[in-house]
């Protein structure tokens, strides 16, 4: 259960994120959906603590992030592709992060399996293509089994046969009871994906709802192009 | 992955700490090549050094002045000038490669207690570069005693004064490397912190020109500090070698809170 309230973050001259709140439920996958620019990336740093917010706050299963006693075990995030030494093998950092909260080698070797990339885990990661480097980081976030899931445009970079993996992975994990937050601007990639819908633009809540309340009335796309209205931070003319 | 794990929380105790923060930072140190480089330059410039210094003492040639000034203690460390800055870029590295690369923000979601982090990064860091420092300081006096001609006079290490200087020969290197890391997370910029650090070390005793504020120097400047805590001969104006030892790791101590303060005051 991720809880967010009235969460507000600036930057010098723009309101990233202006008085939003939601929540997450376990047992479902909840897609975080807005255009480029909506404040998707910033909201799910402050959820994680990496960002203080200027007002509001978030909690996970009832406790700041801060509070956590073994965070992996609790939160497994994926918020960007490569942050990770690029020197160090996957092999390596993986095994460092389980260090510190407490979690065996053997873990890690589970992990470079579930994620395809055993074979590849003593080379430097940064060496590795985009794809790869997605795949190191959810076996970072898998790490601690955690029953919370932040993943941030996971499937970039992904090829269609490892999106189609990690859908069925995140779909899976979430019918354990987990609670899995999934952020993407790409609506129909939701579509497949996830079944709660957390959608923003500007920084503001557009609507809390479901894929299939949304696509009720006709079509999916449309029917987000008229949420997101107004709220995109550029547009193109033909 | 099982459906039954995630709920074996409440049994693991108290949660991460200092030793399992501290075990997370020596698997990165220890796990990027570039650690092992520098370590070994390091020891590689300290050793060589002594050997080619004392080697051409030229004491033969010295006037009688000359010779009673003859410390062939301190002539050992030349190699300082650039271990320092090696052992401090390494301190430098050890956080920003990870602000560089994001590293930063995996560390800080697996353990949000942020001055716990930097904590755990200075004890091994510290560590490390002091173990490596005092191998390195032994060998380069020992190779340096060997590579002295006589009729020189030798130093050994029961003369007053020789093994101090020597161990300080080890230590100082690793305190700069603690003053690199705290420099490094308040800068979070491996160029500019890097530059700050040799502004420091070299560029401010240049700026100390006059006898009088050489004397200061002497006293609170951190290279300046070394070369007076590894010479065995005494030199007029400096404090006692503990207090300015003392003031040494104070310097150290003040970088890494106040990088803490600024890791844990800023956005990740």
């Amino acid at each position: 259960m991720i809880e967010a309230r009235g969460l507000v973050k600036r930057y010098r001259s723009t309101q990233a994120v202006n008085n939003l709140s939601f929540d997450v439920r376990p047992g479902t996958v909840t897609g975080f959906l807005g255009p480029n620019g909506a404040g998707k990336s910033t909201t799910m740093r402050m959820i994680m603590g990496l960002d203080r917010p200027d007002a509001g706050q978030a909690r996970i299963g009832g406790k700041r992030y801060a509070d956590l006693r073994w965070p992996l075990r609790e939160v497994g995030a994926l918020l960007e592709a490569k942050a990770f030494h690029p020197a160090r093998s996957a092999r390596a950092h993986l095994n460092a992060l389980a260090a510190s909260n407490g979690i065996g080698s053997r873990r890690v070797e589970e992990m470079l399996a579930l994620t395809g990339i055993e074979k590849a885990a003593d080379r430097k990661a940064g060496k590795f293509s985009l794809g790869m480097s997605q795949r190191l980081g959810l076996a970072a976030a898998l790490l601690g089994d955690p029953g919370v899931l932040l993943l941030d445009e996971p499937v970039n970079g992904l090829d269609p046969e490892g999106i189609r993996w990690i859908r069925t992975l995140l779909k899976h994990l979430a019918a354990q009871g987990r609670t899995v937050l999934v952020s993407s601007h790409l609506i129909n990639e939701m579509a497949h994906t996830a079944d709660a819908l957390i959608v923003i633009g500007q920084g503001r809540l557009l609507a809390q709802t479901t894929v299939a309340q949304l696509s009720a009335r006709g079509s999916l796309e449309e029917a987000f192009f008229r949420l997101t209205e107004g709220t995109a931070d550029y547009s193109g003319s033909l | 992955m099982t459906t039954a794990t995630h709920s074996h929380r409440a049994a693991d105790g108290y949660g991460y700490g200092f030793r399992t923060v501290a075990a997370m930072e020596w698997q990165k140190l220890r796990t990027v090549r570039s650690t092992w480089y520098i370590v070994a330059l390091e020891a590689i410039t300290m050793v060589g050094l002594a050997i080619l210094v004392l080697s051409h003492e030229g004491y033969r040639q010295m006037t009688a002045a000359e010779r009673t000034s003859f410390d062939p203690t301190h002539d050992c460390f030349i190699g300082l000038v650039l271990g320092q800055l090696l052992f401090g870029t390494l301190g430098v590295l050890a956080i920003t490669s990870e602000f560089s690369s994001g590293m930063i923000r995996s560390t800080f979601a697996a353990v949000p207690r942020r001055p716990l982090v930097l904590t755990a990064k200075a004890a091994v860091l510290g560590t490390v570069t002091l173990a490596a420092g005092e191998v390195t300081a032994f060998l380069a006096f020992l190779a340096g005693q060997a590579a002295l001609a006589a009729p020189a006079p030798h130093a050994t290490l029961g003369q007053p004064g020789v093994l101090r200087a020597v161990l300080v020969a080890g230590a100082y290197p690793a305190l700069i490397a603690l003053i690199g890391l705290g420099v490094g997370a308040l800068v979070r910029h491996t160029a500019g912190a890097i530059c700050a650090l040799v502004g420091v070390l070299f560029v401010l005793p240049l700026l100390f020109v006059t006898p009088a504020l050489q004397n200061a120097g002497q006293n609170f400047l951190p290279h300046p500090m070394a070369n007076a805590l590894t010479s065995v001969k005494p030199m007029p104006g400096t404090l006692p070698p503990g207090v300015v030892f003392a003031l040494l790791c104070g310097y150290a101590v003040v970088a890494v809170a106040a990088g803490a303060w600024a890791l844990a005051r800023r956005d990740a």
